[in-house]
């Protein structure tokens, strides 16, 4: 129940008073405000600075230090006030979370500081509101990651025992850990660079031949170009094989792309090894060399700018996608345009729609490269409208990426992403619970027993004792409930026992075999002021319909047993009596409980049970002496 | 097509112009003040302290010192978070919003209060039959006690022992008629209700339940 409609509690129980007329059965007692002090001002002192509220602002959170009786140990006896040794500045937030029901983070509050207050008075994070919460979640993230870096550099100088394999896989994945994978970061970046520059160079012409044109440098100096690429290689393949055996996972790591580019990178000149002297296959063979240009790939490795691009074109893929496509269209468009209206100019460089689509790419572009030229009029109007309008669509994308980009940049990982969503979920079922915390916890209270049937005949002692627990709202508002409960003769049941007993009854359509009984009960009820509470919990297949049998076949035994006590029938007695049922007396709480539990039986059994139930009773019979076990023995047939 | 995304840039920025002045609107919401609490004081059978405390729990829910229908719907689903109070919280607002403006003010809440907590047995029967009156013409009908009824079942929400079936409301209207309409003319009058109420031991013991709610 949220804090503010605490002040409207009485609101809502005083509108009760709408259910009364249309009730059958009597209402239980209100909880009495014992301690009734008028609504007080309590000084708060934290360090020096005085707050002042009413008790009645901190008593709408009893679960955390304010609102629950911890408080009375911070009371000076001296200045008849609670003092504090904590921050009044954060203070001032806590404070305004008792006042407005919402929790705000400061910005200005360092994280840990601030959590630190919040764990002291017993608040939850997880009820900062919305506002506040993103803020406060990025914080608590970059926190962590500090503290998550730092250990992981006082990891790194520690670890004796670590494997010489997952030592080696820490080197290469982290260079800066010891100088040999220093070295060995530096060495393969060299060598990777050189790679790219001799095959960069190997294109160039260099040099003139006396008698022939000018020659690459490839061909010039092969053996010690030959030299060169065979290091290279030497050197990749030597650190793909190490890289190879120092995964933990080989499997997953020869699937990641970094591996797949590694392999790529060396493929071609193992397949140039094999077939070398084949003049059929040097095509294909010249070809192959293109892949050598992967090399330059494995640069990502050594740069961190260089994968979150990688990263952040393949996240705005479906943005890249959807342009793509628009584009597509726009192009097959005037295309077609461009081709019909040039048809009929002679010697037209448009022959066909495929043929104006180099066109319309180039003109959309602003490259206009001038090979095909409309010559007609209306090829020129055309040709201009597409000019113009693929300025616009051309200038759509850019700023997508870009923000996507920086979007990504400022995020960092993927995988904060992916742990932010799971601590989301997380804090979303926190609440959930917190919220539905006043649901059950009427539940709960029942089945503790502390509602007691009271009826407005029945006894007070009982009840006070078992009062303590729960704070006054609290009680008031389970009382509400249960004068809702009456109001309807149904009861409140969590979702997980209603599933039981809805399916249970849809199996047994067992039809009710005393018809009179149960719809007289009301009536019945009220003549001879006996409740019982049809708040059987199906603790079995068996029992569904064997407890609106029960039910009648005990309260005919309650009469009998003459007993005047306000029946418990909730849950927890059954638990509690379960335990006990040697030592029955004739309360006749226990006698419904002891009864259900015990039994065991087929439903079978219940069609035989109804025959022999008593007739009405004789209320002036005297109490058996073990009335539990002729309960029992009737169920039980 | 790049014609029709310049139509839709233009329409998003049409579309926003709009919102803005829309939301000015909504802006300048009703403020109320309430009567001085000497009046109040006057009026309902209140002491002044406890004047005070309900009308700073008022104040805190509501700043702006009207309820309306929503926030009351609201406030009152609250405290019955299996079910849905959504329809008895309307009948509850009808009730209490005598002079039927559409909301409720701090002057109308406290007198319901004052007679529902410190009122006569006699008031608060009258009051229960005017919650009852859906239509307020001084007769109770079967369509009416079943939809108030509905609306208190609907508030036990789904999760219930035993199970809640069509007919149970049906029925519970049922039985009140036998005990409330003697003359068996289909509707319930005021002077029948009070006449009934007041013969049933039960209903006076739970009128005077709420007695010492502030």
């Amino acid at each position: 129940m949220a804090a503010g409609v605490a002040a409207w509690l009485p609101f809502a129980r005083a509108a009760a008073i709408g259910w009364m007329p249309v009730a059958n059965l009597p209402m239980p007692i209100a909880p009495t405000n014992k301690n009734k002090h008028q609504d007080e001002l309590i000084i708060l002192n934290v360090s020096g600075r005085r707050f002042q509220t009413w008790r009645n602002t901190l008593d709408r959170y009893p679960d955390t230090l304010l609102g629950s009786s911890e408080k009375e140990f911070f009371f000076n006896e001296e200045t008849r006030e609670y003092f504090f040794d904590r921050d009044p500045d954060v203070f001032r937030s806590i404070l305004n979370f008792y006042r407005t029901g919402k929790l705000h983070y400061p910005r200005y509050e360092c994280i840990s500081a601030y959590d630190e207050e919040l764990a002291f008075f017993g608040i939850i994070p997880e009820i900062i509101s919305d506002c506040c919460y993103e803020e406060y979640k990025d914080r608590k993230r970059e926190n962590a990651e500090r503290l998550m870096d730092d250990l992981e550099d006082n990891k790194d100088s520690k670890l004796p025992n670590m494997t010489f394999r997952e030592t080696m896989w820490r080197a290469f994945e982290n260079p800066h850990t010891s100088t040999m994978a220093l070295v060995f970061y530096y060495v393969t970046g060299f060598f990777i660079a050189i790679s790219v520059i001799t095959n960069v160079v190997e294109t160039v012409p260099c040099g003139y031949m006396p008698n022939q044109r000018d020659i690459p440098c490839g061909e010039r100096y092969t053996e010690a170009f030959f030299c060169m690429d065979t290091a290279c290689v030497m050197i990749f393949t030597v650190e793909y094989l190490m890289r190879l055996f120092a995964a933990p996972s080989r499997y997953r790591f020869m699937r990641s792309v970094m591996s797949i580019i590694d392999v790529v990178a060396i493929l071609p000149y193992y397949i140039g090894l094999v077939m070398t002297n084949n003049e059929d296959v040097s095509g294909a063979f010249v070809t192959l060399r293109v892949f050598r240009v992967f090399r330059i790939f494995k640069f990502s490795r050594h740069s961190q700018g260089l994968r979150i691009l990688g990263y952040t074109l393949k996240s705005c893929a479906s943005e890249l996608g959807f342009l793509l496509f628009s584009l597509t269209m726009a192009i097959i468009i005037f295309a077609t345009v461009m081709f019909y209206a040039e048809k009929g100019s002679s010697s037209s460089k448009f022959t066909s729609i495929p043929a104006s689509f180099w066109y319309t790419i180039v003109t959309m572009t602003t490259l206009g490269y001038g090979d095909m030229v409309p010559k007609t009029i209306a090829g020129k109007i055309f040709g201009s409208i597409c000019s113009l309008s693929g300025v616009l669509v051309i200038a759509l994308p850019v700023p997508v990426i870009v923000s996507n980009f920086s979007r990504i940049y400022h995020q960092n990982q993927r995988a904060d992403k992916r742990r932010a969503q799971k601590v989301q979920k997380a804090r979303l079922s926190r609440m959930r619970i917190s919220k539905s915390g006043s649901s059950s916890a009427f539940l709960h209270s029942k089945r503790n027993g502390l509602n007691q049937s009271l009826e407005l005949t029945g006894s007070l002692e009982e009840d006070q004792q078992l009062k303590k627990t729960t704070s006054l709202l609290e009680s008031q508002h389970h009382h509400l409930l249960h004068c809702l409960e009456k109001t309807t003769n149904h009861e409140f049941v969590d979702e997980r026992l209603y599933e039981q007993g809805y399916m249970q009854t849809a199996l047994q359509n067992f039809p009710s075999q005393s018809p009179s009984l149960s719809s007289e009960e009301g009536i019945t009820g009220t003549c001879c002021s006996r409740r019982t509470k049809k708040s059987m919990q199906p603790l079995s297949a068996t029992h569904t319909h064997s407890h609106t049998h029960n039910l009648q076949e005990l309260s005919a035994l309650h009469i009998q047993c003459g007993e005047r006590q306000a029946l418990n029938t909730s849950r927890s007695s059954l638990n509690l009596m379960s335990d006990e049922s040697g030592s029955l007396n004739c309360k006749s709480s226990g006698l419904v409980t002891t009864a259900i539990i015990t039994i065991p039986t087929p439903p079978s059994n219940n069609s035989r049970a109804s025959p022999d139930a008593p007739p009405p009773p004789n209320p002036d019979a005297p109490p058996l002496p073990n009335p539990g076990n002729d309960v029992v023995k009737i169920s039980a047939l | 097509m790049p014609p029709a995304s310049m139509l839709i840039i233009l329409e998003l920025f049409c579309s926003s112009c709009k919102d803005s002045v829309e939301d000015e609107l909504e802006l300048s919401a009703a403020r109320h003040r309430p009567e001085a609490l000497e009046q109040l004081e006057a009026q309902t059978r209140f002491s002044r302290k406890e004047l005070q405390i309900l009308y700073r729990g008022f104040k805190n829910e509501c700043p702006s010192g009207v309820v309306n229908e929503d926030t009351f719907k609201e406030i009152y689903s609250q405290f019955f978070p299996q079910g849905d109070a959504s329809t008895y919280a309307h009948f509850l607002f009808d009730a209490f919003d005598t002079d039927h403006n559409g909301s409720v003010s701090f002057e109308d809440f406290v007198m319901g209060l004052s007679i529902l907590l410190r009122g006569t047995v006699q008031e608060k029967l009258n009051w229960a039959f005017n919650l009852y009156d859906i239509n307020k013409d001084g007769y109770i009908t079967k369509e009416e006690m079943l939809d108030i009824i509905k609306s208190i079942y609907d508030m036990m929400g789904k999760c219930t022992y035993p199970t809640l079936k069509e007919e149970t409301p049906r029925q519970h209207v049922e039985i009140f008629f036998q005990k409330m309409d003697k003359n068996r003319d289909g509707v319930v009058t005021i002077d029948e209700f009070i006449d009934c109420c007041q013969n049933d031991e039960n209903i006076m013991k739970s009128m005077q339940l709420f007695e010492n709610v502030i």
